[in-house]
């Protein structure tokens, strides 16, 4: 049941926007589809939407083959990264369209225009035209425009990416909750932003260039991250890798580097392997006898909001620490730099994820 | 910002003022300057105070001349602007035909106005004109068709040549203004299930309202204005039937050399004109906005 995808391919002249999709979302999932710019994100909910055909492979919804069906006649709605709404009718109008489309009566229509919009604190503006709205409050119509349907399918492309800092930060706190009320929808959800994805839960795919990297629930997939591109995609700021090998019970980072195998590398064939580690577990301190220290350079040093990101170099590989608060460092100066095993993603040679970090009580 | 010591940067405004003060204060002035007094030579004139407003208000011709100019005007109006959007929702969005119809489109733009004049005379003679011979060769007018012989012909001709010579410039307008909606757009109603009407009476109308007012204003003027094209295809003929106002102040100042009265009546037309763009430019603002259930 629910929404189905099989060998979905995308092929527009001789570029590939969508390669051999294989998708099953559940009815009442929350999905997030994570990946860069023009990883095929887009192109993917366009086509679950209606508004491309696919070039081969079937669209399933409740086992019905729904290709060359009208998007009319399907159950869904979406929210776009622009703000969309009817720019001449009210923001009632906007948000009563798609009702009076489907031919609902009018206390029917006022009774859920008025939740829906109350559900969006935007119930205080509904004689309002769009064009007098700030940015936020334009996008909570659009999203109450999609929401009202309560449609079998509920698509929102990047819907916070234009809006600013603090307006995301609460809207995606909104959405989350009010996804959670919604049973029978399936949510697709894209995103760019790793921080955003972890925040909305539920099952992740990872897409890039095209194809899907890897999909699961999202925790899982975070902890699990199956190739060095997908943690490179699921992680901001972006997963350190260093290049080393395996030998012995020990792993070597870089040309100077020991380190002891932690339980999760135990069954570690010897070998070349790149060790990835994320920059919130480089630490600047030693946390533990286990920890190795790393003699490193400042190359840069970086403020974001009340954390502290210092890229540094070792030799030939460039790091990024995470430290709480706000600090400075002189570019050039050294600074060593502390890894505990315990925190490595190991990767084999060719990038597929040799072991993982354990996860027992620790996130 | 660090405040300046001298103010010398406005010197570099001192010729914007004197283009504008030799370009249209001084000749604006000395119009107002003649429109009260009553000039009978060089340095031999008297003060009339209002006479000549009041002479020329009392004008029936010129009254006369003022509705076939309302009438004109309307009719341009009301045909050009639905034409205009028209033909920019037919236009193609892509590919060859875009730069194909945008070229074809702009060619009667591109021609001299009393070229246009020129155009048509010749293009609606009744002896060797494409469109005069045909229309005669059908046979079906009682009388003949002849631009110059009767008034409804001579305006024919002259709302043909202007609808042909003006409806592009509101095409080119709209479809920039269409060209401007976001894709999303279309989607989302697609996704509600709107119909092509509701998505062009709810996106594409409301869309193209900034571009429609220009279109509105520039017509509006311009077709209130007109002087080269009648005055070249009928030269205000038959008898009175296509006076227009321009050619009716032409005919007092050039013709008779009435300065003054010319002088106030250029100064009456200047304010109506002035005024009827301005109620057109308010209207056009406001219009749809705030529409209640």
């Amino acid at each position: 049941m629910g929404l189905m995808l099989q060998h979905v391919d995308k092929i527009v002249g001789r570029e590939v926007h969508l390669k051999d999709i294989d998708l099953h979302f559940a009815p009442g999932s929350r999905n997030v589809i994570l990946g860069r710019t023009l990883a095929g994100k887009t192109s993917l909910l366009r086509i679950m939407a209606g508004l491309d055909r696919p070039t081969q492979g079937r669209l399933l919804v409740d086992g019905r083959d729904v290709i060359g069906m009208s998007v009319r006649k399907r159950s869904l709605a979406m929210v776009y990264q622009q703000f969309i709404n009817y720019p001449s009718l009210t923001i009632y109008d906007n948000i009563a369209s798609p009702l009076k489309l489907a031919g609902l009566n009018k206390s029917e229509i006022d009774r859920r225009v008025r939740d829906t919009a109350a559900m969006l604190h935007i119930d205080d503006l509904l004689f309002r035209l769009p064009a007098e709205l700030s940015g936020g409050q334009q996008q909570r119509t659009a999203i109450a425009r999609a929401l009202v349907k309560e449609s079998q399918l509920l698509l929102l492309d990047e819907p916070l990416v234009n809006l600013d800092y603090k307006l995301r930060e609460e809207l995606r706190v909104e959405l989350q909750q009010i996804f959670a009320l919604r049973k029978a929808t399936i949510v697709v959800y894209t995103t760019t932003e790793p921080a955003e994805a972890l925040m909305l839960g539920g099952n992740i795919v990872i897409m890039d260039e095209g194809r899907v990297l890897q999909a699961g629930p999202t925790p899982e997939v975070f902890r699990h991250p199956a190739t060095t591109r997908v943690a490179e995609i699921f992680s901001d700021p972006p997963i350190n890798f260093i290049q080393g090998r395996a030998e012995a019970g020990q792993a070597l980072l870089g040309p100077a580097i020991r380190l002891p195998f932690s339980s999760h590398m135990a069954h570690l064939p010897a070998g070349p392997y790149t060790f990835g580690v994320r920059c919130n577990h480089l630490s600047l301190q030693s946390t533990s006898p286990e920890a190795v220290a790393i003699g490193a350079r400042v190359d840069l040093c970086e403020i974001n909001g009340s954390e502290t990101f210092i890229h540094v170099r070792y030799g030939d590989t460039r790091l990024v620490v995470q430290k709480t608060g706000v600090h400075h460092f002189k570019i050039g100066s050294s600074i060593t730099v502390y890894v505990h095993p315990c925190h490595l993603f190991v990767y084999d040679a060719e990038g597929q994820l040799a072991a993982a970090p354990d996860h027992t009580g620790r996130a | 910002m660090e405040k300046w010591e001298n103010n010398k940067a406005w010197f570099l405004v001192l010729p914007v003022f004197l283009i504008v003060a030799f370009s249209a204060i001084i000749p604006l002035m000395t119009v107002v300057n003649y429109s009260v007094q009553d000039i009978f030579g060089p340095g031999n004139a008297v003060f009339v105070g209002t006479e000549w407003f009041e002479e020329v208000l009392r004008d029936t011709r010129l009254h006369d001349a003022l509705g076939r100019q309302f009438l004109f005007s309307g009719l341009v109006l009301l045909i050009e602007i639905p034409l205009g959007i028209l033909v920019a929702l037919a236009m193609p969005k892509r590919g060859w035909g875009v730069s194909a119809s945008l070229i074809t489109l702009a060619l009667p733009l591109l021609i001299p106005w009393n070229v246009i004049g020129t155009i048509w005379i010749i293009f609606t003679r009744p002896d060797i004109g494409l469109f005069g011979v045909a229309v005669n060769g059908l046979d079906l007018l009682s009388v003949p068709f002849d631009h110059t012989a009767r008034p409804i012909y001579a305006w024919i001709t002259l709302m043909a040549m202007e609808v042909w010579h003006w409806t592009p410039l509101v095409a080119l307008l709209c479809y920039a203004g269409l060209r401007a909606i976001p894709e999303a757009y279309y989607q989302a109603a697609k996704i509600d299930g709107a119909s092509a009407l509701a998505v062009f009476r709810y996106i594409q109308l409301p869309k193209m309202r900034g571009v429609l007012t220009i279109a509105v204003l520039l017509r509006f003027m311009d077709s209130f204005l007109i002087y080269a094209e009648p005055f070249a295809l009928t030269g205000g003929g038959p008898g009175n039937t296509t006076t227009f106002l321009s050619i009716y102040l032409v005919k007092i100042a050039v013709g008779q050399f009435d300065l003054g009265p010319a002088a106030a009546f250029s100064l009456i037309y200047f304010l109506i004109v002035l005024l009827l763009s301005f109620i057109f430019y308010q209207v056009l603002l406001n219009v749809g906005k705030g529409e209640k259930r």
